[in-house]
């Protein structure tokens, strides 16, 4: 067997197999971000708040109710959703005519309100939020032991992922919400209620930031802080990929993993930070992203 | 006959101001997280325990007025060392206490020395407290990352576990606590096999973990802390790191941490800690008065050190018959500790507090019979082993 | 950008322009003779702490409000000089001067770095990575050796101005820093009044246009960004020598979030809004310090509050009343 720079394969390949892993949740996330900028024009900034809130409820069906995992797979999307449109309804619409930054400065003082409210209510150590039974254990690989819920991580994300761009690309329903990215008031006046698909669509991408933190609750602490700064490297994915498709944000969320992945193996040091340097590499060569249109 | 009774009361009242007034007053400042990771383990609880100090020492009785103030230093050397200033220079503060982080520790000491009045400090870890930034005023309670260091480290070696491999927060704090550990493995005949430095704060150690595994090494050493070292120990047990033979060693980790993993996933864990509250009667009796008045929680050993630091130090005001920071200081050093949850213990001259620390282990859920049954006792460390010894500071308060 | 803009361009009256700078010397005259009598009323070290956090507001607010540029990282600049200072204080032991001007000049440096990647994208691209190169300063102070990691720099020396006047006491020191903030105050004045702000407010107000008519817009924007940057760097590295320390929370993001919070309170495009944001926030916090995590709910209110109903903020709206730009 040949060694890469001194990493027997082996090694390597478990680190691949976990970067992909922390890759389905840049995905998830930087493609609700995506779905949200494509027809708001907001950058939500709540989105970590929505992660943490997700994995939260998840925590509360639980205690409070004897919900398991499974339902709250379901559930905790749907809470999160409904209280994203109720956001979006009373307070998100009304910035629609000003500049984006009002969105941007919006959902930042939200996210401060989430976090300080669930900080108050639950501290900070993280609540413990068990595997579901049926996906205790792992498998050997043979290059790694390979928790089973991790590998259930990797197929959920992947399939949330490719249904939503095919609903998006591929359905009737996709081509509206595409045709009202690109001119609301021709869409509108087709006869298509507009203001009720962009309240849907930030309902939706909120959604998808639960089902994400649904899906982090058993590997990660439950944390008020949990999305703070996950949502900041997603920050840096969206830029990399630029938010022009829905695809390239998928495909940039899983390829961010795997490069922290490596890196993790080579410069433990620079784990961190990576996403940061390829951003800055991104913008020097190619400053709309990856995917992204000219702005 | 109401008027008489509200005329009585009245004059009860004046009365009990006047002698109020013959009272020496004193203002004690609890300092802490109260809304950060270290809030569980200090937070309120420290004020409670602070108040309980007071309560049990019979303050009023003995001519002591003990006013007790609190705040929020949110991790923040800045915001601590602001509240810190503020509380000498103007709402007439005359003692600190608790301030975890050690970070936040050290500037509060600095600020404490400048004006010349107390800080005991018990939430915090870092050994500089009593060594290189030593001062007059400060005394370290409860524990240091070199007492954790070397019951943990020492005791696993003693046990079998004489190679080690360390998961190491990449930062000032995490370096110190994994050199301390790994010198005091070697110095008791193991060996370090390998180190592996993560961002901090991470939320993801699973890769970490993976080479940890791969090193073979029969015990982890997590020399990180707070939600770092939750989350590590939970993805260890996610990845059977424990099911394959190799031991965890938490370097900084408390009984609220404990309770917020749950049994499942800290079970067999090894720590290193001054107090537990199902210790002997006189821990029982103490934290169950605690329990009724925090909703239930126990007391971690940063509350317990609050108690018995508060406890002494109006022993000190009473026998100094001042509250000056000289003679209250000099009367700590002076007179032995003694309390009901650490014993008998002494304050050294680079104070640094003396007591006997434990080494435990982590239950397994069904070995546990009630809510916080968590520990059992492995060994105790005796005090003049625990803490670093006087000369090895770097202090320059000790004299040859 | 419209809509900021016409929000913005209060500050931007050219009628009565005699008047208005008559009424502003006035309105100088005033805050210099509160700036002399405020420490013989109130506790000096909180007076620095407002002060500091006001130049980095109007620093911050020269960026957003005149250049319309909202950048979501200035806690970088901020917080890099006051380590920078803080080390060439304690360890050069350069006397407290130098020492401020090295921060300062080190915060320009990185601003000059960060605000040619960062003009590459424009709206929320360039916010989300002044952002993100913000996070990358947080990882790099958490990781060099001369920050001190989590401990930061403590017990950073006052030292000597000039090496001669002892500034340990807190009273001497108060007026040192007050001289800094009404220079700070004096030069972003100038510079909105200059030919220089001109152009910068027709590049925010319509860049295309701006282009059109020869201007290099990029390279204003950038020149404002590293001035900007630089003043924010002037005071972080005051506010090190102040508290005798320079910690991660003036890298941290939620540094960055708190400025925002001051230039909205205040008003942003406002010449002394960002003064005014500066000390609520403060005394805010001081005040609600034992409240813990309550403080963080109500900067996040505030934030909701002022972005839905109270765009103009406290001097905006002030201005408006007495309808003469401030």
């Amino acid at each position: 067997m040949f060694e890469l720079l001194g990493i027997p394969p082996q090694a390597l390949f478990g680190q691949l197999l976990l970067g992909l892993i922390n890759g389905s949740f840049y995905a998830i996330l930087s493609l609700g971000l995506a779905i949200i900028f494509g027809l708001l024009n907001i950058i939500n900034f709540t989105h970590g708040a929505q992660y943490m809130m997700g994995a939260f409820v998840a925590w509360m069906l639980l205690n409070y109710a004897g919900v398991g995992y499974w339902w709250a797979l379901l559930l905790a999307p749907l809470v999160v959703g409904a209280f994203g449109v109720v956001i979006e309804r009373l307070l998100i619409s009304r910035l629609y005519r000003l500049d984006h930054l009002y969105g941007l400065l919006l959902t930042f003082g939200l996210a401060l309100i989430i976090q300080g409210l669930f900080r108050n209510q639950y501290g900070v150590s993280g609540l413990p939020y068990g595997i579901p039974p049926e996906l205790t254990g792992g498998h050997n690989l043979g290059f790694m032991f390979l928790p089973n819920y991790r590998g259930w991580v990797v197929v959920a994300s992947l399939v949330v992922c490719l249904a939503t761009w095919f609903v998006i690309e591929k359905t009737k329903l996709g081509a509206y919400l595409r045709a009202a990215t690109e001119n609301p008031t021709l869409v509108q006046a087709f006869g298509i209620n507009v203001p009720r698909l962009v309240t849907l669509t930030y309902g939706f991408g909120v959604a998808l930031a639960a089902l994400a933190g649904v899906l982090a609750a058993p590997i990660y602490s439950v944390n008020p802080n949990m999305g703070a700064d996950i949502i900041i490297v997603v920050f840096a994915v969206v830029v990399i990929g630029g938010m022009g498709s829905i695809l390239g944000s998928i495909v940039t969320g899983f390829g961010l993993g795997l490069v922290e992945g490596l890196t993790k193996v080579f410069y433990p040091e620079a784990a961190s930070t990576v996403i940061f340097v390829i951003m800055v590499l991104v913008l020097l060569v190619k400053p709309a992203g990856l995917f992204g249109r000219n702005a | 006959m109401k008027l008489k009774t509200m005329l009585l009361a009245t004059a009860l009242v004046g009365a009990l101001a006047g002698m109020a007034e013959a009272q020496t007053a004193v203002k004690i400042g609890v300092l802490n997280d109260r809304s950060g990771v270290y809030a569980d383990l200090s937070g309120e609880g420290s004020v409670i325990a602070a108040r309980m100090a007071i309560e049990d020492f019979k303050a009023a009785d003995r001519g002591l007025k003990v006013e007790v103030v609190s705040a929020d230093h949110q991790n923040k050397p800045d915001i601590g060392a602001s509240i810190a200033r503020k509380w000498y220079d103007q709402d007439g503060v005359d003692a600190i206490f608790d301030v975890p982080t050690s970070s936040v520790a050290l500037a509060v000491n600095q600020v404490t020395r400048e004006k010349n009045k107390i800080f005991i400090d018990s939430g915090a870890g870092s050994t500089d407290l009593t060594g290189p930034q030593c001062s007059p005023n400060t005394i370290h309670w409860t524990y240091d990352t070199y007492a954790l260091a070397k019951g943990t480290g020492g005791a696993m070696v003693k046990k079998g576990g004489d190679s080690w491999f360390f998961i190491t927060a990449d930062y000032a704090f995490g370096h110190s606590l994994e050199q301390n550990t790994a010198d005091v493995v070697k110095k008791a005949g193991g060996k370090v096999l390998g180190t592996i430095r993560h961002p901090f704060p991470g939320s993801d150690f699973s890769s970490f973990l993976l080479q940890a595994q791969a090193s073979k090494a029969k015990v982890i050493g997590l020399a990180n802390a707070g939600g770092d070292t939750i989350n590590t120990i939970k993805q260890a047990a996610e990845f059977g790191v424990t099911q394959g033979g190799q031991n965890l060693a938490g370097l900084l980790i408390f009984i609220t941490d404990v309770h917020a993993l749950g049994l499942k996933a800290a079970q067999g864990l090894v720590l290193t800690e001054s107090f537990y509250w199902d210790r002997d009667d006189a821990s029982r009796a103490f934290s169950k008065r605690f329990a009724e008045k925090s909703g239930g929680k126990m007391p971690s050993m940063v509350h317990a050190g609050v108690y018995s630091g508060v406890l002494h130090y109006l022993k000190a005001i009473e026998a100094a018959k001042s509250k000056d920071a000289g003679p209250v200081m000099a009367k700590m050093k002076e007179l032995p500790t003694d309390d009901p949850l650490f014993g008998k213990g002494q304050v050294r001259a680079d104070g640094r507090k003396i007591h006997d620390m434990y080494l435990f282990e982590v239950k397994k859920p069904e070995e546990s019979k009630a809510a916080w049954d968590y520990y059992k006792l492995l060994a105790t460390i005796p005090a003049a082993e625990a803490f670093r010894p006087l000369n090895e500071g770097g202090c320059p308060l000790v004299k040859g | 950008m419209a809509s900021v803009s016409e929000r913005l361009s209060v500050g931007g009256a050219r009628r009565e322009v005699v008047e208005t700078a008559a009424f502003h010397r006035a309105v100088f005259v005033w805050i210099a003779a509160l700036l002399l009598v405020a420490p013989f009323v109130l506790y000096p070290v909180f007076l620095m702490k407002v002060l500091c956090f006001a130049l980095f507001a109007c620093a911050f607010n020269l960026l957003l409000g005149y250049g319309g540029l909202l950048s979501f990282g200035h806690a970088a600049y901020f917080g890099i000089a006051s380590y920078v200072c803080a080390h060439a204080a304690k360890v050069w032991g350069l006397t407290p001067e130098v020492a401020i001007l090295a921060g300062t000049a080190t915060g320009g440096a990185l601003g000059l770095v960060f605000g040619w990647l960062a003009i590459k994208r424009q709206g929320i691209y360039f916010a989300m990575i002044t952002l993100a190169l913000a996070q990358m300063v947080f990882f790099f102070s958490l990781q060099a050796k001369f920050t001190g990691g989590e401990d930061g720099i403590q017990a950073v020396p006052r030292g000597r101005l000039l090496g001669i006047v002892s500034i340990a006491d807190d009273r001497v020191l108060y007026y040192i820093v007050a001289g800094i903030f009404l220079f700070g105050l004096l030069a972003i004045y100038r510079m909105i009044h200059s030919p220089f702000g001109q152009v910068l407010k027709a590049i925010r107000d319509n860049e295309p246009r701006a282009i059109s008519l020869g201007y290099r817009a990029n390279h204003y924007k950038l020149m404002v960004f590293v001035l900007s940057a630089t003043l924010a760097g002037l005071a972080g590295a005051t506010k090190a020598i102040v508290f005798q320390l320079a910690s991660l929370t003036d890298v941290h993001w939620s540094m960055s979030g708190e400025v925002v919070l001051m230039t909205l309170v205040g008003g942003m495009g406002t010449v002394f809004g960002p003064i005014v944001g500066a000390a609520v926030i403060v005394t805010m916090q001081n005040y609600l310090a034992h409240l813990g995590a309550w403080v963080t709910v109500v900067q996040g209110a505030i934030f909701v509050v002022c972005v839905l109903l109270f765009r103009e903020g406290i001097i905006g709206v002030l201005a408006r009343k007495l309808r003469k730009p401030l």
